[in-house]
């Protein structure tokens, strides 16, 4: 199949895997971004091809793990207001909250939907004028041009049921966090091709430049992940720094402008909890004072709503790189996909489900 | 006496998920700490696609199938063929030559009579391409709003076929592991009808008969055929894995030997599934001897049902319990059971 064999094939991957062997004289540490990214390490097996001198560490990078409790439950107490269809992208479902998770309320009789798109969202609420159609706006920079032209084109459509709970949230920011930890031993980053594909990456420049570090902007099939790996690790051994594109064929500098444009228009920047990290300063986006209208925390009632994290999750040590997986000691235990304790159990881009799913418990 | 309190903690699960019903681990959870030690028997032990009954020294294979889809017709077939098939398959996988079946139907009220009719002339049409009659039935009507128009139950009996003996503990290191063709077909039909997904190409169910396929490879396999398995709900990988547990051995499988069309394989990728749990309705994953594996598998692809066949894996003594999968680029990962439903990515 044409943009994915290309892409997956075995002997120009061990090209790429003795290469690392031979440019690898010391031990490094790596971090890769995005939550796709640790899924196809581990799903294709990257991880046990590479020399024991290079460490992954897998990032906070999955929107479904840092989304934090607070608003889970704040979408399951929507949800099961009367009147209301909440949807969600399929990966928010089975979050668990405190006490629950939108699946299971849909059990009880709550409306809540799948959907692919919000603008699937959008079509509801012109479907159903007598009911409140909710969209759960979870992700980073990727989703957030698709949801804010949900918003923008609500206001052109002059629908008065549509809200979106919104719970953006950006790499750059968690980035700086994690260098600025005095715990960090991370030495590069592998960052998220597709979060570049709409931001461009002039805003990691200044982060490599200040932390003297690679961030090698990377895509996500087996070979962009090895290609991205060894120019991280060449940049290493030479001793460089900066900002390199790996993932060409989707990436520039300037990134998508029109994309960017009309997220700017609805979103503005925000101060963010993470779930399991905690508060980071500027690194989610709100809607904008204008665009209140659409805010569903605003037009719902969810003063009530206090969120209580399991005290067995490690998922905050794990999102940050501190630990992996296993180290947990609910870790396959009380903590399975089918029993949650914590959210990078359960998505597909968790690095908790990653490891359990394709056999690091194994 | 059975204890009469509920062995799931109620802090699990209060409540029924669409998930114990996915074919998954949670199905599994369902089965085995409520079904059978509440109906506690030998026979429903094996876990088999259906039971086999013992009388006047004939063995009787025995099965039942509830059937549930939305949309009732879709690309490549409908809920009344799916519902003779599969029953009919679920008696195939045991061995075993179907002698009748009986069908029960919920039907919700304000259901439009011309889709009745049209499921029950399906299902008629694939009775008869089946040889297997149906001899017996029953019908409910629920209230509007209390069914999805249609919900059908088959049932069916069979004569296994002398020498054969078809069971998931058979499974033993060195057997190669075969199937009949593409996989993941149904379930990604299913799923772009009806959440209105559109393709460049269609998607079409693989729902078909099995019954030919597997009668001719036990004329060739005979006895050194040791497992059979239809893998609906949950998929392939979903199905060797209760083989692999059951039979306490290692499966060994390679993705690129497995059979996904292009147009099943891009709609996964766009989607974030993987083929390996998604339905199918007309596959049939045989494990065989080494020494008649080939025999079977060009028998397999001389069939109209089995023109992809392919052998995908085999049999080893490491990792019992467990499979496992070298994957394109030649690593190597573990192929777990499905939790829940598989739910589209974000991004």
């Amino acid at each position: 199949m044409r943009f994915l064999d290309e892409y997956r094939r075995e002997a120009d991957a061990q090209k790429f895997v003795r290469a690392i062997e031979q440019l690898v004289t010391r031990p490094w540490t790596i971090m890769e971004i995005c939550g796709g990214q640790t899924h196809n390490l581990i799903k294709f097996g990257i991880d046990r091809l590479l020399p024991q001198a290079v460490t992954l560490v897998h990032g906070p990078g999955c929107p479904v793990c840092v989304t934090p409790l607070e608003l889970i439950d704040k979408a399951i107490c929507i949800a099961q207001q009367p009147g209301v269809i909440f949807t969600s992208f399929g990966d928010m479902l089975r979050v668990p909250g405190s006490n629950s998770d939108l699946l299971s309320a849909r059990a009880r009789g709550a409306d809540v939907r799948m959907v692919y798109s919000p603008l699937d969202a959008l079509t509801l609420a012109q479907k159903n004028p007598d009911r409140e159609v909710v969209f759960f706006a979870v992700g980073f920079e990727t989703t957030a041009p698709g949801n804010a032209m949900a918003v923008w084109q609500a206001r052109e459509l002059g629908l008065r049921n549509f809200s979106i709970l919104c719970a953006h949230v950006l790499v750059p920011p968690a980035i700086r966090a994690i260098l600025a930890s005095p715990d960090n031993h991370i030495q590069a980053f592998l960052a998220a091709g597709h979060v570049c594909t709409v931001m461009g990456t002039r805003e990691y420049e200044p982060i490599a430049a200040q932390y003297r570090i690679p961030i090698v902007v990377t895509g996500f099939e087996p070979l962009d992940l090895l290609q991205g790996l060894y120019m991280a690790l060449r940049a290493l051994e030479e001793g460089r720094w900066g900002v390199e594109i790996q993932y060409t064929r989707s990436v520039t500098r300037q990134g998508n402008q029109a994309a960017q444009q009309l997220m700017y228009q609805v979103f503005e920047v925000c101060d963010r909890q993470w779930r399991g990290i905690g508060l980071i300063p500027a690194s989610g986006y709100r809607l904008r004072a204008t665009w209140a209208e659409f805010d569903a925390e605003r037009r719902f009632n969810l003063v009530d709503v206090r969120a209580q994290e399991s005290p067995l999750c490690i998922a905050g040590q794990i999102l940050q790189g501190l630990k992996k997986p296993p180290h947990c000691p609910a870790f396959g235990t009380e903590c399975t996909p089918e029993h949650p304790l914590g959210a990078p159990m359960v998505s597909s881009e968790g690095a908790c489900a990653a490891y359990y799913q394709y056999g690091q418990h194994a | 006496m059975i204890e009469l309190q509920c062995p799931i903690p109620i802090s699990d699960y209060p409540v029924v998920t669409l998930a114990h019903g996915g074919g998954g681990r949670l199905s599994q959870l369902l089965i085995e700490r409520m079904f059978v030690p509440a109906f506690a028997n030998a026979v429903l032990e094996t876990l088999h696609d259906g039971a086999v009954l013992e009388l006047n020294g004939a063995r009787l294979a025995f099965s039942t199938d509830s059937f549930t889809v939305s949309p009732l017709f879709f690309p490549g077939g409908d809920i009344g063929s799916l519902a003779v098939y599969g029953t009919v398959n679920d008696l195939a996988m045991c061995g075993a030559r179907p002698l009748a079946l009986a069908v029960g139907f919920i039907l919700e009220e304000g259901l439009p009579m011309e889709e009745l009719w049209r499921v029950i002339v399906s299902m008629q049409r694939a009775a008869v391409a089946v040889g297997v009659p149906i001899v017996t039935g029953d019908t409910k009507v629920v209230e509007r709003g209390k069914g999805d128009g249609i919900f059908i139950n088959t049932t069916g009996v069979g004569v296994v076929l002398p020498g054969v003996h078809i069971a998931p503990q058979r499974a033993v290191p060195g057997d190669r592991v075969l199937i009949n063709g593409s996989i993941a077909e149904h379930g990604i039909a299913i799923m772009a009808q009806r959440e209105g997904l559109a393709f460049e190409t269609e998607l079409v169910s693989d729902s078909a008969p099995l019954l030919d396929l597997v009668l001719r490879v036990l004329e060739v396999g005979g006895e050194h055929v040791h497992v059979l398995r239809d893998p609906t709900r949950g998929g392939v990988a979903s199905a060797l894995n209760e083989i692999a547990a059951k039979a306490c051995v290692g499966i060994r499988l390679d993705e690129e030997r497995i059979p996904v069309t292009e147009a099943v394989r891009g709609a996964c990728e766009i989607l974030g599934f993987d083929p390996l749990y998604v339905a199918n309705e007309g596959k049939c994953i045989a494990i065989v001897a080494p020494e008649v594996a080939d025999h079977v598998l060009e028998t397999m692809r001389a069939h109209p049902q089995g023109a992809h066949a392919a052998c995908i894996g085999e049999v080893v003594p490491d990792h019992p319990g467990k499979v496992f999968m070298r994957s394109r680029i030649g690593g190597l990962r573990v192929v777990d059971m499905l939790s829940g439903e598989q739910l589209p990515r974000i991004c």
